[in-house]
This record gives C-alpha cells, sequence and structure tokens, in this order.
C-alpha cells in the first residue's frame, strides 16, 4: 500500500472534526448572517469530505487499537450518509429561514452527528460502535428540540432522548455481555474467540439480544419503532428530513456488519430475530400508515415499512443481500430526499404543508410538481418502472437466493398494503376536486437542482442501472472476499 | 427486411408522442393541437405495427425482428423484443383501438385533456412493449406499468364512484401480479435466463411447476379475469370513461389470456395438465353465470361487462384445451371480443355523450331517431352473440369444436353460454333499440356524427372480414400455436 497522506485511516473524520470546530468558530464570532454562512459552509465542507472519502484506498491498515475498519462496503454507506446530510442541508435551508429558526448551531449539530454517523459505520470495536451511536444521538436529540418555543417540538425532543437513552443503555448492557462472555470488544476477535464454540451460551445470546434490540431501536423497526412516528410529526420538517434520511444509512449498515461480522458463524441465533423485525416492520408500516392524516407521520411509518425491507437482505445473508440492500438504500435516500425537498418548499395559503389533505387540487396548479410527487410515491409504493421497483427487486432476490420464499412472499404481500396509502396521496392530489387553494413554491436553486436530478434518477434509472449495479455488485463482491 | 428497429421504434413513438404533448402548454388554442397530436402518434403507431405485419413471415414458427440489448450488467436481463404468431394480433388489437379511443374522447373528455392524452400515449407503449418482451422481467415491467395510466384514467376521468373503482383496479391487479415477480425471480435463480423463447419447455420439476403455475395463474386469472377474481372489472368498466372501458375490454383483459399461453402453457405444461379441470370448472361457472348476473343488469356498461367475464370464459376454455383447434379459436376469440366489446363500449359511449345516463330503461325506441347508430349497434351485438359471418362466430366455434374433442360436457356448458349470451344481448338490444318511444327527451336525439361514422364503420368492416377471411388471421398463427402444442404433448407423453 503507497504511503499516501489520502490515504491515512479516517482522514475523512478527522477532517471533519477539525473543520466543524472551525465552523463552530465562525458562527460563534459572526454577527450576522451566522446560519447562513454556516449552513453553506457546512456543505463545502461535507462535499469535501466526499472526495477525501473517494481517494482513500486505506482497506488494510485498522488503526487506532483496531478501533477503525474501512472497507467498500463501509465508505458507499458513509457516502450515502453525507449525501444525505448535505442535501437535507440544501434543501432545509430556507425552511429555517422561514421559520425564523435561523440558529448556526443547527448546522453544526448536524455535522457532529454526521460524524458520529461515519465512525459508527467504520467502527470495528464495540466501544467505537458505542462512541458513534452516542454522538450521532446526542446530536439528534438537541436538534429534534430545537424549537424551543414549540410544544411539539420539545416533547419530541424529550420522547426521543428519554426513549434513545434507555436503548443506549440496553447496547451497552450488551456489549458489557458480550465482551464478558467473549473476551474482546473488538469485532475480529469477538469472531475469533467464538469460532471455538458451536453454539452461543445463554450470556451471549443475551448480549446479542440487547445489541440488536438498541440497534432495532435506531433503525425504528417494529416493535422498537414507537418514537418514530411522534418524532418524526413534532420535530421541525427539516429535522424530519433528517431523521428519515441519514440516521438510518449509519445503523442499517452497522446492523449489517455486526451480525455478518462478529457474529457470522452464528446465523441461526440472529437471524430469527432479523427475520421477525423484518416482517413486524413490513406489516406494521404498511398498515399503521393507512389511516395517518399528517404527511410526516405518514412518511415515518413509511420509514419504517422501507426498514423491514432492508432487514431481508440482512436475513438473507449472501452477496446478494448486500447488493440489494446498497441498491435499497441508495434509492431510499433519494426518493426520501426528492420527497422533503418538495414538502419543506411548497405552501399552501402561506403555510407549510402538514396535512395530506393539504396536497388537494395541487395537480391543477403546480402540475410539474404534482407529477414528481405521484411518481415519487408510485416508486416508493414499488411500481415498475420506476427506481423503487428495483429495489424491491435486488431485496427479494436475495431472499430467494438464500430460500426465504416466504419472506418474499410476505415482502410482496406488505408492499401491496403499502400501495393503498402512496396511492392514497396520488388520490389526493388528481382525484379530489375540493376548493382551490393557493400553492407556493419556496425552493432555492441548488434545492431545485438536488429535486430534478433526484427525479431523473428515480424515473429514469430503468434505463441507465448500470451504474449503480455495477458499484454494489463490487461492494458485495469485495465484502464477501475480506 | 428493414434494418431499423422497427420494434422499438413502434414501441417507443407514443411515449415520445407523450413527451411532445408534455411540452405543449395547455390553454384553450392549444388543446385541439395535443388532440390531434395525440391522433397522429397513434396512426403512426398504427402504421408502424402494419408494417410488421408484412414484414412477418408467415413461415417461421419462433420469434421475428428480434432486437436484443444487454440491459443490467449483473445478471442476464436484456432488452429483447419481438414477434410471433401468438402476439402479432394483440399488438395490432392494440394500435388499432387506441386512436379510436382518443377519438372517442375527443370531445367527451373537457378537462385536464393534455394529462388524458399523455396517459393514453403512455398507456399504449407499454401495452405495445408488454406483447412485445421476449424477456420475462421485461414483460413484468411493462405488465405491472398498465396499472398506472389506468389507474389515473379512471380515476381522474371516470364517473362517480371512480376512486373506489380505481383503487379497487389497482390494487386487484397489483395483489395478483406480485407473486408473479417472485415466480420470474425464482425462474431466473433456476435456469439463470430470462429468455420466454428459451423457458419454452418442460425445465422444472412437477412439484416446482405447481408453485409457479399457481403464482402465474393468480396473476393472469385476475387480469383475464375469471370467476371468482373477476369482481373488479365491472366496477372499473362502469367508472371508467368511455375510452377506458375500450381500452380495458379490447386489450388489458387480453394480458391474462396471452399470458396463459405464453407462461402456463408454454414454460409449465405438466402442472398445466394438472390443473386444466381446476381451469375448465372456473371458466364453465364464468360462462354460465356471469351470463346470468348479466341478465340482471340495468346498467349497460355492467351488462358489456359480464359480457366480457363470460366470453373470457370461453377464451380460457380454449386456451386450456390445448390443441390447434382450441388455442387458435381462443385467440380469434380474443381478437374478436376486443373489437367487439369495445364497439359495443363504444356504441353506449355515443348515447350516453347525449343523453348522459347508462340506465337501460331510459332508452327504447331509438330505431325511430338513430337508423344508422341502430344498423351499427346491431352488427356488433350479432358479433357478440357469434353468428355466422362475424368475428364471433369463428371463435367461438373454433372453441367448442376443440371442446368436443377434449370432452362433450364442456362443450355443452360452452354452448350453453352462447344460448346465454344470445338472450342478454338481444334482451339489451330490444330494449335500447327497439319498443316506442316513450322518453321525451330521446326525441331530440341525433344520429351519428361523422367522427362516430368514422369510429365505428372500420370496426364493422374489421368484424366481418374476420368472420368471412378467418385464414388472414389464422395463417400467421398456425406455427407459432403448433410449436406450443407439441412442447405440451411432448411433456406430458402424449
Amino acid at each position: 500500500m503507497e504511503n499516501n497522506f489520502f490515504n491515512i485511516l479516517s482522514l475523512p473524520e478527522i477532517t471533519l472534526t477539525i473543520l466543524t470546530l472551525v465552523l463552530l468558530l465562525v458562527g460563534l464570532f459572526q454577527k450576522k448572517n451566522s446560519f447562513k454562512n454556516v449552513c453553506n459552509l457546512s456543505v463545502i465542507s461535507l462535499i469535501l469530505i466526499i472526495f477525501l472519502i473517494f481517494l482513500n484506498k486505506n482497506f488494510e491498515l485498522a488503526n487506532y487499537n483496531d478501533f477503525f475498519t474501512n472497507s467498500a462496503f463501509i465508505q458507499f454507506f458513509k457516502i450515502l450518509v453525507i449525501i444525505g446530510s448535505l442535501s437535507t442541508l440544501i434543501i432545509s435551508k430556507n425552511y429555517f429561514i422561514e421559520l425564523k429558526l435561523t440558529r448556526f448551531e443547527i448546522p453544526i449539530l448536524i455535522l457532529f452527528s454526521t460524524l458520529g454517523m461515519m465512525v459508527l459505520i467504520s467502527s470495528n470495536d464495540l466501544i467505537s460502535m458505542y462512541l458513534g451511536i452516542e454522538l450521532q444521538s446526542l446530536s439528534l436529540y438537541v436538534v429534534a428540540a430545537i424549537r424551543r418555543d414549540s410544544l411539539k417540538s420539545a416533547e419530541s425532543g424529550v420522547k426521543y432522548f428519554v426513549l434513545g437513552a434507555l436503548s443506549s443503555g440496553i447496547l451497552l448492557y450488551g456489549c458489557s455481555l458480550v465482551y464478558g462472555f467473549s473476551g474482546a470488544t473488538n469485532f475480529q476477535e469477538i469472531q475469533n474467540n467464538l469460532s471455538s464454540i458451536d453454539q452461543l451460551n445463554l450470556g451471549l445470546i443475551f448480549g446479542l439480544i440487547f445489541i440488536l434490540v438498541g440497534l432495532a431501536f435506531k433503525i425504528s423497526a417494529v416493535p422498537f419503532h414507537m418514537w418514530t412516528p411522534d418524532v418524526y410529526e413534532g420535530a421541525p420538517t427539516s429535522i424530519t428530513a433528517f431523521f428519515a434520511i441519514v440516521p438510518k444509512v449509519s445503523a442499517v449498515a452497522l446492523i449489517y456488519r455486526f451480525c455478518l461480522e462478529p457474529f457470522k458463524d452464528f446465523y441461526s441465533e440472529w437471524s430469527q430475530i432479523i427475520i421477525f423485525l423484518s416482517i413486524a416492520s413490513m406489516f406494521l408500516g404498511a398498515i399503521a400508515a393507512i389511516s395517518q392524516k399528517n404527511i410526516k407521520r405518514l412518511l415515518a411509518y413509511s420509514s419504517i415499512g422501507h426498514v423491514g425491507y432492508m432487514l431481508i437482505g440482512l436475513a438473507s445473508a449472501n452477496a446478494a443481500g448486500i447488493k440489494g440492500v446498497s441498491i435499497y438504500m441508495t434509492i431510499y435516500v433519494a426518493m426520501n430526499i426528492a420527497v422533503f425537498s418538495i414538502i419543506l418548499s411548497l405552501k399552501r395559503n402561506d403555510k407549510f404543508i402538514e396535512k395530506i389533505n393539504d396536497f388537494s387540487s395541487i395537480s391543477k396548479q403546480k402540475p410539474l410538481i404534482s407529477l414528481s410527487l405521484a411518481i415519487i410515491m408510485l416508486s416508493m409504493a414499488g411500481i415498475p418502472p420506476f427506481a423503487g421497483f428495483f429495489a424491491k427487486f435486488y431485496i427479494f432476490s436475495a431472499a430467494l437466493e438464500s430460500d426465504l420464499i416466504f419472506l418474499a412472499i410476505l415482502g410482496v404481500v406488505s408492499s401491496v398494503i403499502s400501495a393503498f396509502y402512496y396511492l392514497r396521496i396520488i388520490k389526493v392530489m388528481y382525484f379530489d376536486e375540493k376548493e382551490n387553494a393557493d400553492f407556493q413554491i419556496i425552493i432555492s436553486s441548488q434545492s431545485l437542482l438536488i429535486l430534478i436530478t433526484l427525479m431523473l434518477f428515480i424515473s429514469l434509472f430503468i434505463f441507465y442501472p448500470s451504474f449503480l449495479i455495477s458499484i454494489s455488485s463490487y461492494i458485495s463482491v469485495d465484502y464477501f472476499i475480506n | 427486411m428493414i434494418d431499423w428497429p422497427l420494434i422499438s421504434v413502434t414501441i417507443f413513438l407514443p411515449l415520445l408522442g407523450a413527451l411532445i404533448i408534455f411540452l405543449i402548454k395547455e390553454d384553450e388554442v392549444s388543446s385541439n393541437n395535443i388532440k390531434w397530436a395525440a391522433l397522429w402518434t397513434s396512426v403512426g403507431t398504427f402504421i408502424l405495427s402494419c408494417l410488421i405485419w408484412v414484414q412477418f413471415d408467415n413461415h417461421f414458427s419462433g420469434y421475428q425482428l428480434v432486437e436484443k440489448y444487454k440491459w443490467f450488467s449483473d445478471f442476464n436481463f436484456y432488452y429483447h423484443v419481438g414477434v410471433d404468431g401468438i402476439s402479432l394480433f394483440m399488438i395490432l388489437l392494440s394500435t388499432f383501438l387506441t386512436p379510436f379511443c382518443i377519438l372517442a374522447s375527443w370531445l367527451s373528455v373537457k378537462k385536464r385533456i393534455k394529462e388524458y392524452m399523455m396517459a393514453f400515449l403512455f398507456l399504449e407503449t407499454v401495452m405495445l412493449g408488454m406483447f412485445f418482451s421476449i424477456d420475462i422481467l421485461l414483460f413484468y415491467i411493462f405488465f405491472e406499468s398498465v396499472l398506472i395510466p389506468m389507474f389515473l384514467i379512471i380515476g381522474i376521468w371516470g364517473g362517480e364512484k371512480r376512486i373506489y373503482a380505481s383503487f379497487k383496479f389497482f390494487l386487484y391487479t397489483l395483489s395478483g401480479s406480485v407473486l408473479m415477480l417472485i415466480a420470474i425471480i425464482f425462474i431466473y435463480q433456476y435456469t439463470d435466463t430470462m429468455n420466454i423463447k428459451d423457458l419454452q419447455g418442460n425445465f422444472f420439476t412437477k412439484q416446482v411447476q405447481i408453485y409457479l403455475w399457481l403464482a402465474f395463474f393468480s396473476s393472469f386469472a385476475v387480469k383475464i379475469p375469471m370467476w371468482p377474481f373477476h369482481t373488479w372489472l365491472p366496477d372499473a368498466h362502469v367508472e371508467a370513461p368511455t375510452a377506458g372501458s375500450v381500452i380495458l375490454a379490447g386489450v388489458l383483459l387480453k394480458m391474462g389470456g396471452y399470458g396463459f399461453i405464453r407462461f402456463s402453457i408454454g414454460m409449465l405444461p405438466e402442472a398445466t395438465e394438472f390443473f386444466t379441470p381446476l381451469v375448465m370448472f372456473l371458466s364453465v361457472i364464468a360462462i354460465i353465470y356471469t351470463s346470468l348476473v348479466a341478465l340482471a343488469q340495468t346498467d349497460m356498461k355492467k351488462l358489456i361487462a359480464y359480457s366480457s367475464v363470460a366470453h373470457m370464459g370461453m377464451v380460457t376454455i380454449g386456451i386450456f384445451l390445448v390443441n390447434r383447434q382450441g388455442l387458435e379459436g381462443a385467440m380469434i376469440q380474443m381478437i374478436s371480443h376486443g373489437i367487439v366489446s369495445a364497439a359495443l363500449f363504444l356504441c353506449v359511449g355515443v348515447i350516453y355523450d347525449r343523453m348522459h345516463t347508462r340506465e337501460i330503461v331510459s332508452y327504447g325506441g331509438l330505431v325511430n331517431v338513430m337508423p344508422q347508430y341502430s344498423v351499427a349497434f346491431m352488427i356488433f351485438v350479432l358479433a357478440s352473440i357469434g353468428l355466422p359471418g362475424t368475428s364471433g362466430f369463428v371463435g367461438e366455434f373454433l372453441i367448442i369444436l376443440g371442446a368436443f374433442k377434449f370432452n362433450t360436457f364442456i362443450a355443452l356448458f360452452a354452448a350453453t353460454g352462447i344460448v346465454l349470451g344470445a338472450v342478454y344481448m338481444l334482451y339489451l338490444y330490444k330494449n335500447i333499440i327497439f319498443g316506442t318511444l316513450t322518453n321525451e327527451k330521446l326525441k331530440e336525439i341525433l344520429d351519428l356524427e361523422f367522427r362516430e361514422k368514422l369510429i365505428l364503420y372500420p370496426m364493422i368492416i374489421i368484424v366481418i372480414i374476420i368472420g368471412l377471411f378467418p385464414n388472414i388471421f389464422l395463417d400467421p398463427m398456425h406455427l407459432s400455436v403448433d410449436l406450443i402444442i407439441s412442447n405440451y404433448e411432448i411433456a406430458n407423453g402424449k
């Protein structure tokens, strides 16, 4: 391996830490426009970090006492996290300004949270994993409650904090059990120490379950999802966007790595839990969303459902599963950024959209926006020819490769149920002929650019799929060789 | 031969038309331009599909004019299109009906003309893509995509209960077809190919075939629709605008029959043999039961919708006989039903546009005021009954001929269905056209105008051509049908 400056392991993390601290100072010492400037600078620094991750080819060294590791899979998910964060910053800037929530701490906290996620994804040790989770979550608790004058926002922050702290406690307890019974905290060492036994003892099983419960809370898999709808509804929409997009990426990546690395020889132990989480999430996500009236709650349940599909890839535990989840996650992030960029920029009678019924009669006034939203909804429902179909297709292929036919069948059944509420949004936009309302679109040129790119991606994915698919094939092959 | 990709151009020409319409700004003046653009695109597509027919070689059993491009880098999924004797007339049916749909909505659709025309052209693209595809996943993508424009057509431009009908249509057909996706993925992992042509044969053990067959059946039985999966159809037909019903009855139902021929019989012959009694049973019930239900309807569109289910029961009997008369009869019956039921819906649309009611009781005595309309309607009613000399006769005759070879009772029930068909169709005709003109409003009603003649007369000609010269349509089918039958017979050791 060439000894290159860019190949220093965790250079992206170190750089992000330094840049975030610098930005904190910039925010502190600037009197005017501190929010806007810090926001723009954060976007620029995140773009820089993407390049640093691209340039980092160091897959071998596990430095800092083997705390961190790196692989194509990790890099891919880190890039997704950063793309998610920076797009959220871009699409929510105007929204914050409209809400007069121009506190420069918001982008700083988002950067810290992103940093935590990067640490989390590349952690190679129970301790660094916990460190990453806490850095990510603590920042998120604060941003959830950032709107101090709003009762709902405060409630969502407290709720998130209490339940999050509880789950972190369970996770930590699980870590201590795993350490106690396996004698190691490092992922490789745990795997080595466990390779001599053919069955997990009770302590290790409890440790495994507790850690999975803690992680399931972070990805909001059923039955650990209770906080999701309330937090999504209470937080300012731009923060909801962040919640829906970014922490999912990091936590799903970690739950994959945790199951497939230290505990890879004990498939039969964790697969039951994962399959249960997956089925429960898919069905609850589909059924509970039907009666929702608030668009943010609906998207919360929709994200729970999507997490269920992503876990199918883990339950199948093969290269196709890794490939499937990379494709699914990319498309999920794209769809969510697109839908939130629309929600964040759309005003009905001078008020931001909250209820699903607020979309009624939009198709006459803003045909392009409603067409985009309709395409996103069909894509989320997994109707071809849009990108969401291929996400589901690859996930189900992975399940069938591991002979999990029943899981695939339950998956398609729940996707039919969920199609109902996605269609309901189209129905509200196109079929209902109610009173005419005045729709306004306040969208900055950058977020318009993001929206257009994502819409092209979602609707034209079918014509040029090979780009994403070859990357994710490479990731899956790479993951199983190492 | 032509050296440009004729099939791809045919598939994507309507999509291009839709994109062009998308760029036209809709206002009072340009709405006419939008209609003309849509009409010319669909007429152009029809001409291209006729060109395909001209190029078609009757003495070749496999796919012709094949185009194949690697699509996905990681597995054997190709953009692979072609045409054979079975798909040829399905394609011609789709391209033939679309211009008429656009013409039929010329005045009756008043809102959102731009989106309406785009939806129809998009629908044409996906229908054609589905019939042309030689790759199962490509087939599936198009098969599912059909739901989107149809959902919008019913939901936006439909009648009073349109939202209920559109959701029922979408969810019913989606839940049927998702299992097919699992089956397709399974087939790919089992055989490492998605090529329909390579998969024709007997590649799976009987047990596997039975599961796959059920998965495909769930999708096609809902689509065609067979009793007892037909309940979405009357709702969708009644609420859809006239042109929507036309395309639904004319083409979308045929997707199910086409799928049965291609997938169930072509790929899973042993399971087909195993399930034939079930299909025959359901088809016979469909024919008798839905004919009786049709007799009890008061709504014209609902009556024709139920008659569609009954006619499709004939088609499934023909398909699952798997002999030459049966299969070819089913094909002709599908083409004939595609045109005749489409024409019947158009006929209903003609008087609905004038009177805005579909209740049979509010009409009567139309022959006095609309003589030309009465003649056209008469011909379609007789074709639907299966009068010799019309297209309906050829299909039903062949199916019953095939059924006699298979089982006399099936033939008996099928023939009963034809009699019942005559009962409800003549009942409909008598109550609308004959009798005394009691309704005051009907006295002012106008006969067919030029646009409507332009729609109905070509259809009359086609119906009579199929009835008098069925060989024009049967000749291209022979070899493809024989291939499927010989496959089936080898697999089942006959």
